[in-house]
């Protein structure tokens, strides 16, 4: 199956100096979709544009099926790339923004009518083929630039963010469309997204990109139980991760007045930082077996659950109970689950066990 | 308010009186029959308007000549200052800030050169040339002496083109000239029409250089032509013919203008917005 897409050691440095991408090596396979993900300036974007040729990589090297891709032009790599702003042709109909791409490479009028009635009704834009961009909606345009991709059938899609500019409701709609889509198409996708909940739904693996480099390159599932260091930690997992800063004493966590023991085998950090996901947070009243006092801060209803933020032992954690729970008054106690809590090197920030 | 309104009304239409009076006095010379040109008391409205100065204009003088020269060399210019400037202005908009905006200052510098200083040596370029009476020796003066204009016009029309629409043009497969052609041309067209009206309307007045290199009647363009009217004497000056012939050359350069206002107009906004 042709597709296969190889990173390694991709260095980016613009002409100003700045460092978009500081070795960073990934291999994306056929019929899977490989995300990027990290807050904006983290350089997805560049490195998104490197692998279709728009931008040159200062050092580092990019095969597609074992074929370096030095020197190719964009329009040689058979890529099919989907823009944030969608970058529509404006002059012309949605059935010629479709067919440019075909048009320019000689495919017969026939064929072309063909595969543009066939994408254009994969996408449910059939009725839409003879308006311009500027008569369609923001999710129709979106479409439009997804069959702009679609229709030349490349080996390779990227896509820039394609969902950023919808509103709430439709981004989660194209969100399972795409979902459906990618699951039909063979191609190699790679999805660039700063919205984590996107990469989670959307990847079978997801490379995390902080300040140019890989933060860490995993299916989603593991990004989540396993963060290797505390930026995928907290970047990974909506409400975000508690963090506690504290040291060792040999046995137990000291934080605060905050004391948890500690793993056997963590090594011999003594600075460490201790991860804990509001969702872990057991919340209860005085018979929860050794919970720590607990005083509520806020309160934050979020539908069927609800997100509350206490002091515990001079530090603050926040837990997400079930709305149906009776509030919680005086004497409320906490516990961590100590199994369930993310130990990482405070120097470092590197996992811990 | 009320009184504020009034105001800028009177305003407009002094404004438009200023501006069209002298157009409107050469019409009404040209409709009226000698004896009334010159006559005091001024006679204003012409009794009875008559077309003889326009006959006598086109049977005395091969004006129709005139009108095709300075069409065809107009056009020609204008064709080669649009093209000219769109590869430029294609190249500049893609190239770093400072490349950009030290290409167009040096655009302009040489927009600042008065044509006069080219004149010498343009002359003698185009005998050595053997160019005299050859369309091509205004075709090509007119179309760079308005090359920078030109330049200038396309490129804040192409800058205003985002990006990723080029690079989606890349994608899809377009080279750098297709892109111009099918992309920024069609997205710019305000732009590109009005570099095309400016150009038009420039190399259509230009006198100097048509008056010294056109001494033939029939390779005269119309501005040429005019100054060729004279009297049967050296002291007689036909009036009412040179009005003639100044409205017959003014006409064409209306109806262009009026053709294609709405164009202009957001073609000239376009560039004064982006700055």
């Amino acid at each position: 199956m042709p597709g296969e897409l190889v990173g390694t050691g991709l260095t980016k440095v613009f002409a100003g100096g700045a460092r978009a991408l500081d070795g960073v090596s990934f291999r994306a396979v056929p019929g899977r979709v490989l995300a990027l993900l990290g807050p904006s300036g983290c350089g997805k974007t560049t490195l998104l544009r490197i692998v279709a040729g728009l931008e040159g990589a200062t050092a580092g090297r990019l095969t597609l099926d074992g074929r370096p891709l030095d020197g190719v032009p964009p329009a040689a790599r058979d890529v099919g790339f989907v823009f944030q702003s969608y970058a529509l042709y404006p002059h012309l109909t949605v059935a010629r923004n479709l067919a440019l791409a075909l048009e320019v490479r000689r495919v017969p009028r026939a064929e072309i009518a063909r595969r543009v009635a066939e994408t254009a009704e994969w996408l449910g834009l059939t009725d839409l083929v003879s308006r311009r961009p500027a008569e369609l909606s923001g999710g129709q345009q979106q479409r439009v630039a997804l069959g702009r991709a679609l229709i030349r059938r490349p080996r390779l899609y990227l896509m820039d963010e394609p969902l950023s500019n919808l509103d709430a409701l439709l981004r989660e709609e194209m969100r399972a469309e795409l979902k459906s889509l990618f699951r039909r198409l063979t191609a190699t996708v790679l999805y660039v997204t700063h919205d984590q909940a996107e990469a989670m739904s959307l990847a079978d693996e997801v490379l995390v990109l902080q300040k140019g480099r890989v933060s860490q390159l995993a299916p989603p599932g593991e990004l989540y139980r396993r963060p290797a260091n505390l930026f995928t930690a907290t970047f990974v997992g909506s409400p975000r991760m508690t963090v506690w800063r504290g040291r060792s004493d040999g046995r137990d966590f000291l934080s605060g007045d905050v004391r948890l023991p500690l793993p056997a085998g963590l090594g011999a950090a003594d600075e460490l930082c201790a991860g804990i996901r509001p969702e872990d947070v057991e919340v209860g009243d005085g018979s929860l077996s050794d919970g720590l006092g607990a005083e509520l801060e806020l309160a934050e209803p979020l539908g069927d659950r609800t997100l509350l933020t206490f002091r515990v032992g001079g530090l603050r954690l926040r837990a997400l109970t079930r709305s149906g729970d009776p509030a919680p008054g005086r004497g409320v106690r906490v516990r961590i689950p100590v199994a369930k809590v993310h130990w990482f090197s405070a120097a470092t920030g590197d996992r811990l066990g | 308010m009320t009184f504020r309104k009034a105001l800028t009304g009177l305003a407009v239409l002094l404004l438009v009186a200023w501006s069209l009076a002298p157009a409107v006095w050469q019409l009404l010379t040209a409709l009226k029959p000698d004896d009334q040109i010159t006559r005091v008391p001024t006679v204003y409205l012409p009794r009875p308007p008559t077309l003889r100065h326009f006959e006598a204009l086109f049977s005395r003088k091969p004006f129709g000549t005139y009108l095709k020269n300075s069409l065809l060399v107009s056009g020609a210019a204008t064709l080669l200052a649009v093209a000219l400037g769109a590869l430029a202005a294609g190249a500049l908009v893609r190239t770093s800030e400072r490349v950009r905006e030290r290409g167009l200052l040096a655009l302009l510098a040489l927009a600042f050169i008065p044509p006069i200083l080219l004149l010498f040596p343009l002359y003698e370029a185009v005998r050595a040339l053997g160019w005299l009476n050859n369309p091509v020796a205004l075709v090509l003066p007119y179309a760079l002496l308005n090359l920078p204009l030109a330049v200038w016009i396309l490129e804040s029309g192409f800058r205003q083109i985002p990006r990723a629409v080029d690079d989606a043009a890349a994608l899809d497969g377009l080279g750098p000239m297709r892109r111009l052609v099918r992309i920024h041309l069609p997205l710019a067209a305000p732009s590109a029409v009005t570099a095309a009206i400016l150009v038009f309307i420039f190399s259509w007045n230009e006198f100097m250089l048509a008056l010294t290199f056109m001494t033939r009647d029939a390779r005269k363009t119309v501005t040429a032509g005019i100054a060729s009217v004279t009297g049967s004497s050296m002291f007689e000056v036909p009036w009412g013919q040179l009005s003639a012939a100044v409205v017959v050359a003014t006409v064409p350069l209306v109806v262009l203008v009026l053709l294609f206002e709405r164009r202009i107009a957001s073609g000239l906004t376009r560039g004064a917005v982006k700055g």
